[in-house]
């Protein structure tokens, strides 16, 4: 689904990222690790399509096409997703609203009709049944005023509903206490399935006690410096990151 | 696709103005220049009867020894008084029975505005009168109205039929002498939208007025009066649009709106008149005095999406003279390119128990520069007056301006008066967010822009609500750096 290839990213000229290569297909779980600066958020970013990150050299190959020079809209609309370490606030638009408006906005960019309001509603209601999300939480302004929790299981609910092939959850477990993980996880869980793909990136190991990936790669300086299976993630929280360097 | 800033201004200076056509069709227009001559003439061609051109006279006197304001945050070269034209009016007959008599290139020009007049009719339940240039030339559902005792027909008309209502309501809210552009209105208004609503009727339709400014060189002044009596209901509409033009058009319209012992009056605007070119060329100075006066248990409510004219300076007020009344002022002006506004309002408590709420979005983009200005004013004798203000920003790119002018004046101590205020701009973080989610840019402004100017638009009835979220989307079109 995914092959990067000799990635180098620079953000404002200086190199953050020096030569990844990464191979992620369809149903796996990769987690991305990594000390902090060691370009974890760069790479989602780079994949995401953000301006500020710019590919010097490299190839991001995403079902089998070059994917390096299209705006961040036309990779979404490609079914590339990203949950944000810091999603953002916009105030006045609920999220019943924005949701609605991505999908539709989606659709179009693929042809087709937007979806009709009775199938958008059934879709919004299983989806929150399946997160456990009630119905008032869609109605607040995006982000507004969120928990760090809620934020993270609003980001959870938009991929739900916008059922990319490819997730990359950026630090999901940030800002999460035990028992909001738990529930993220959870989510994350339900969503997998065989035909989509997941890249989890995160500073600790605890996440991977509830999403087990198929995959470790830690990332060091901007390169990836080892990569294995779960147990790999297991020797990194004993040992630390230094055994790595 | 990088979407630089380069792009932007790329976009930005393509962006053109929607409704900047000319309709061709004759018209009748005075020579330019205004002395007591046009005055008297003006009247004439209206064939109103004398105490409107001795209201008229008296009011062009009084104008002769008066100055342009200075004190608002705008800079323009004055216009030339003398070297505009003071009526023109679409050719044809004067009124029309029915819309088959109309110009069928003027029936395009409505089209192309967007008003379908037939569907309105049929689907929205609307009432509409319009005014091309200076004159009225059609007004529907009148007979559906009349059957409620229900008056609205053009100003003109009223003069003529219903004189006991008119000399006794004009000038009432604001006053001949009032300023300098409402003075100039009171000599030369050429017609406007005139509408009563009876005792305890509940107005059963919007009413609703375009107005359009068509021929070049050529000054509109309209004059609306809207008189709700007693524990009546009357929501209206206003809509505006001008073709594209070098020159500087002005526009200095009155509007009055009188709320009886427990009327109410809702009064929305949708002001795009032409404003300006990329360069800051042309565009209309629109030079607007909207004035309500509440008695007691009445409420008025004003509304107004402005994102047209090269120059807005307009300040829709209350008078809450009548104990236990309530004046709204719910606003968004939005400002590109070269556009400024000053726009804001005043709200005078002088009865007991009144209440007033001021929800002010002003928006700016490009190098434009948006203004709020505003006044609460508690009188000695208003106990237990209340008020609440927001004013919020919106900035876009790093050449705008927004500024806040807040004057309160409390002279009661019972008055209790909140302002709030803030400053926001669109980040770019905010627009990767939406990107990601698979929404372009310029839907993502839209959606950002929305939000932020919900409050307001929630005020606005349905038809209207959906035509400024179309209009602020338009007016803003590229304008994030």
């Amino acid at each position: 689904m995914l092959t990067i290839d000799n990635l180098h990213v620079s953000v404002e000229g200086k190199p953050i990222l020096n030569g990844i290569n990464l191979d992620v297909r369809a149903g796996e779980i990769h987690a991305i690790m990594g000390p902090n600066g060691s370009g974890k958020s760069t790479l989602a970013l780079a994949i995401a399509g953000n301006e500020d990150y710019e590919v010097i050299k490299g190839d991001i190959i995403y079902k089998n096409e070059n994917i390096i020079e299209l705006a961040a809209e036309e990779r979404a609309h490609k079914g590339i997703f990203m949950s944000f370490q810091y999603p953002v606030v916009i105030p006045g638009i609920t999220v019943t609203n924005f949701i609605k408006t991505a999908i539709n906005a989606n659709l179009r960019a693929r042809n087709e009709d937007e979806m009709p309001a009775n199938k958008m509603l059934k879709k919004f209601r299983e989806k929150a049944e399946l997160l456990e999300i009630n119905s008032q939480f869609l109605s607040r302004s995006l982000n507004e005023g969120f928990s760090g929790g809620e934020k993270k299981r609003n980001e959870i609910f938009q991929m739900a509903m916008l059922e990319p092939s490819l997730s990359i959850l950026d630090e999901t477990d940030s800002g999460l206490d035990i028992d909001a993980l738990k529930v993220v996880a959870n989510g994350v869980n339900k969503l997998k399935n065989k035909n989509n793909a997941i890249i989890l990136i995160t500073h600790y190991q605890r996440l991977l006690d509830y999403i087990v990936p198929d995959y470790v790669h830690v990332l060091h300086e901007g390169k990836i410096v080892k990569s294995g299976g779960k147990e790999l993630a297991h020797e990194l929280e004993e040992k630390g990151y230094d055994w790595i360097k | 696709m990088a979407y630089t800033e380069e792009e932007l201004k790329k976009e930005l200076e393509t962006k053109e103005y929607e409704y900047g056509f000319v309709t061709d069709i004759e018209s009748d227009t005075f020579p330019i220049g205004l002395n007591e001559g046009i005055v008297e003439a003006i009247s004439k061609k209206k064939e109103e009867p004398q105490w409107m051109t001795d209201w008229r006279l008296k009011a062009f006197k009084a104008w002769k020894e008066m100055k342009e304001p200075k004190w608002a945050n705008v800079k323009y070269s004055k216009p030339d008084f003398q070297k505009i034209s003071y009526y023109s009016a679409p050719k044809g007959k004067d009124k029309y029975n029915s819309l088959d008599e109309v110009d069928p290139e003027l029936l395009k020009t409505f089209e192309k505005l967007g008003i379908s007049i037939n569907e309105q009719k049929k689907l929205a339940g609307v009432a509409v009168d319009i005014v091309m240039d200076s004159v009225s030339v059609a007004t529907t559902f009148k007979e559906t109205l009349s059957k409620k005792g229900i008056l609205f027909c053009s100003i003109s008309e009223a003069i003529k039929d219903h004189p006991d209502l008119v000399k006794k309501y004009i000038g009432s809210v604001v006053p001949q002498k009032d300023n300098f552009y409402a003075t100039l209105n009171s000599a030369v208004f050429s017609d406007g939208s005139f509408c009563y609503i009876p005792k305890g009727v509940r107005c059963p339709m919007e009413l609703s007025t375009y107005f359009r400014i068509n021929q070049a060189g050529t000054g509109q002044f309209e004059r609306t009066l809207v008189i709700a009596d007693k524990d009546s209901y009357v929501s209206y509409l206003e809509g505006c649009t001008a073709p594209s033009r070098d020159e500087n058009q002005l526009h200095a319209a009155v509007v009055e709106l009188v709320a009886l012992d427990g009327a109410e009056i809702k009064y929305s605007t949708v002001q795009n008149w032409f404003p300006g070119n990329k360069n800051g060329k042309g565009g209309v100075f629109n030079f607007v005095t909207k004035r309500g006066i509440c008695h007691t248990n009445s409420k008025i409510s004003w509304t107004q999406v402005e994102t047209g004219s090269a120059i807005t300076w307009k300040y829709p007020s209350c008078i809450l003279k009548g104990d236990n009344s309530i004046g709204e002022f719910y606003s968004i002006a939005v400002t590109n390119n070269y556009q400024q506004a000053d726009t804001g309002t005043k709200m005078i408590h002088l009865g007991k128990n009144t209440k007033s709420t001021i929800i002010s979005k002003g928006i700016s983009a490009g190098k434009s520069q948006n203004s709020y200005r505003g006044l609460v004013q508690i009188n000695s004798r208003a106990e237990n007056a209340r008020n609440f203000s927001q004013c919020d920003s919106l900035l876009m790119g790093n050449k705008c301006g927004a500024h806040t002018f807040p004057y309160i004046e409390a002279k009661n101590k019972t008055a209790i008066v909140e302002h709030e205020a803030s400053t926001s701009k669109i980040g770019e973080d905010q627009i990767f967010y939406c990107n990601q989610r698979g929404i372009d840019t310029e839907k993502a402004i839209a959606l950002i822009v929305n939000g932020f100017s919900k409050e307001v638009l929630n005020n606005l009835p349905m038809e209207f609500a959906v035509e400024a979220q179309k209009l602020l989307e338009i007016s803003l079109e590229g304008s994030v750096g």
